[in-house]
């Protein structure tokens, strides 16, 4: 047990909502005369439950030495609050929060920055609120600058640089912290490509020093290369706390039954969409026309889909996708490239069935169908993930396995192979 | 087990943490370098404005309270009587009110990372004393053109400069902090402030002799303020008298605001960032 370095025990925030106080203190001052008056309760009924809210309830996990700990969960799960809290930027209502060695904390990059400031001067200035000595960033200084790249406009004032200059400096000096703990938010979505991977090696550099990390994104492509451990966030409340892997499968998963089976109630989650029309089923089929969860490899598919048009429309486009484990849109298909013509629905109920003349690599899918009107391109109903199946390295009884531990891509091309002996 | 920081809902209710604070030194410093490059980075005179506003106000104090209304300076030579008073004022000025803001210009930083708040009001007051010395040095120069006239006999209560600097630091950040506290809840205040402490300026001997208050003299004397403008006044200009009574109640009301604003920034600064 000794390598534990981050002890979380039972941590709770209230915020309180609304306005805190009425903000003068003439008012200040009656509610309290007000209070004295007629005792305790009228003091406090001015103040009624839904006026409060609980950004973390309860929150307990333990962090050891040199783990990469992934916090995931909806915006308002309370990720930031809980990496403020873990920053001292604000204090919890009640429980614990126990650390070993020295902790530093980036919820922004360049805090402090002064724009009269010139870049050499602000690498002091940020550093030493990042909690370097003046010793420390003076014998890092040029590695700093180096890896900054911008060592031509250091003697510049900051507020002639680019904001990618700004940036990119602002990491530089972050980078070169050395603490036991880093606790990170979502600042690598900064920059472009080439610096953002600079700054996943520093990430990876650092964890592999035998730090101890905590990261937040919303990047799960990035957590899942970065994170050891997953904790996931709702509403406040830790729902999972285990490896990335399965924190992230429960993060996308939240919908298990209607992805299970591929039948959508009316009062799914739709985030947009006209409502025209809504999709009422939506699954994958084999060759035997059954609804499966499980496909072999080099199993030929359909989807099939049912949707309710409200009343007459004229004009639609269908559309499917297929996302993989993290979320990413790997396929997609559309009706209008097949037939270069929209559709019409008329009232009432629909069947569409789609044949995928493709095979999947292995692997996890699911399944997002939409349907939109072709020359506005407003969408009328989207049916977001509603249907996760998986492809297996196993194949038909005839047909060759997928051998291999690694997959690369996710769609097997129909491809000829033509060989020629050249001798 | 050994932890090296515990995380908990609330401090002791006055807690300095100098140690922390000393470990931060650096930054206290850095700051205090950022508030003077950054400052007049861009003007014309540079750093030399620290020197001409106070020569500029007493040039015009000069004028309008010496030679237009003809208030009486004691004795002294119109230019070091007011001067004196200006950079003893700018400095208490300066700490009260540049420290009063701390929570809300720097409500930025302070929602991103932590450091020990009070590394910024002490680099406020560093940053002042240094002006002042700046100011003082060329108070000593006019000051002693006056001495080799003999219009001025400097005393020994001069040796009491250090001490009056220590009050009206402690003074100046602890009012400051108490504002800057409350300013978190009550934004009116900060507008009051800018009145108060103008307010508070004509209240204290500065444009003007404590002799000037006669037999109601014992009004002006519950300003904490006077003692230290007339002891100062006493040591380089050799006017009026040390009481060391006064000087005292200075002392002791500076160190009552000091442990009162330190104890209510520590309190705030544990959950401002919700509010603000």
């Amino acid at each position: 047990m000794s390598d534990l370095v981050i002890k979380v025990d039972a941590v709770s925030k209230l915020y309180k909502l609304g306005v805190i106080t009425s903000g003068t203190i003439r008012e200040d001052i009656r509610l309290w005369w007000k209070s004295r008056i007629k005792g305790n309760d009228s003091w406090k009924r001015e103040l009624k439950e839904e006026d409060y809210l609980w950004a973390l309830k309860d929150i307990s996990f333990e962090v050891r030495r040199g783990e990469v700990l992934g916090i995931i969960g909806k915006n308002g799960a309370g990720k930031s609050t809980l990496l403020k809290i873990m920053s001292r930027v604000t204090s919890p209502t009640s429980g614990s929060i126990k650390i070993k060695g020295r902790a530093a904390s980036l919820l922004e990059v360049g805090t402090g920055f002064h724009p009269e400031l010139t870049g050499r001067e602000n690498i002091f200035l940020n550093g030493a609120i990042l909690g370097m000595s003046k010793a420390e960033i003076r014998s890092k200084l040029d590695e700093i600058i180096e890896f900054s790249g911008v060592s031509r406009f250091i003697d510049t004032p900051v507020k002639r640089y680019s904001s990618g200059m700004y940036v990119r400096l602002a990491f530089a000096v972050a980078a070169h912290l050395e603490p036991d703990i880093l606790i990170v938010d979502e600042v690598l979505a900064v920059g472009d490509m080439e610096f953002q991977k600079k700054c996943l090696g520093k990430m990876k550099d650092v964890s592999g020093q035998g730090r101890t990390v905590l990261f937040v994104s919303h990047n799960m492509a990035i957590m899942k290369s970065l994170c050891t451990r997953g904790i996931l966030l709702e509403k406040g409340r830790i729902k999972v706390n285990g490896s990335i892997h399965e924190t992230i499968d429960e993060y996308f998963s939240e919908n298990k039954e209607v992805a299970k089976t591929g039948i959508i109630p009316d009062d799914f989650y739709r985030p947009y969409g006209t409502g025209e029309a809504r999709f009422k089923v939506a699954y994958v089929i084999n060759q035997g026309q059954e609804k499966t969860n499980e496909l072999r490899f080099n199993e030929r598919f359909r989807i099939k889909m049912e949707l309710q048009a409200l009343q007459d429309i004229k004009g639609a486009l269908l559309s499917v996708q297929l996302k993989n484990g993290v979320h990413e849109t790997v396929v997609f298909s559309s009706d209008y490239r097949s037939k270069f013509t929209t559709v019409d629905f008329c009232k009432g109920n629909h069947l569409v069935e789609v044949d995928f003349n493709t095979c999947l690599m292995p692997g996890r899918y699911l399944l997002t169908a939409n349907l939109s009107f072709f020359n506005s391109g407003s969408v009328i109903d989207t049916a977001q993930n509603v249907f996760e199946f998986t492809v297996s390295n196993l194949a038909e009884p005839g047909k060759g396995d997928y051998l291999w531990g690694t997959v690369h891509g996710y769609v097997h091309a129909d491809t000829n192979w033509v060989y020629k002996n050249l001798n | 087990m050994t932890w090296d920081l515990e995380i908990k809902p609330r401090n002791r209710f006055f807690d300095l943490r100098y140690r922390e604070l000393w470990a931060y030194r650096d930054l206290i410093l850095l700051f205090v370098k950022r508030d003077f490059t950054a400052q007049y980075k861009q003007t014309l005179l540079g750093p030399l404005w620290h020197i001409l506003q106070p020569l500029i106000t007493t040039l015009m104090y000069t004028f309008i309270f010496g030679n237009f209304a003809r208030i009486p300076t004691d004795g002294s030579p119109g230019p070091v009587f007011y001067l004196s008073g200006i950079i003893i004022w700018y400095f208490f000025a300066g700490c009260f009110s540049n420290t009063s803001n701390t929570f809300l210009s720097n409500a930025g930083i302070f929602g991103k990372i932590y450091f020990p708040r009070l590394a910024v009001p002490v680099s406020v007051v560093i940053s002042n004393a240094v002006r002042f010395f700046i100011q003082l040095g060329i108070f000593l120069a006019i000051a002693a053109y006056y001495i080799y006239r003999g219009d001025i006999s400097p005393g020994t209560t001069v040796a009491l400069l250090p001490l009056l600097l220590i009050i009206m630091a402690l003074m100046g950040m602890g009012a400051g902090l108490l504002v800057s506290s409350l300013t978190t809840k009550y934004r009116d205040l900060s507008f009051f402030l800018a009145f108060g402490l103008q307010l508070w300026m004509y209240l204290t001997p500065i444009i003007y002799p404590a002799s000037l208050w006669g037999e109601y003299r014992w009004i002006l004397d519950l300003n904490p303020m006077t003692a230290i403008v007339e002891t100062f006044r006493n040591g380089f200009l050799g006017t009026g008298q040390v009481s060391y009574l006064n000087l005292g109640y200075s002392a002791v009301f500076s160190l009552v605001i000091f442990f009162l604003g330190t104890a209510i920034f520590n309190k705030v600064e544990r959950t401002f960032m919700d509010t603000v």
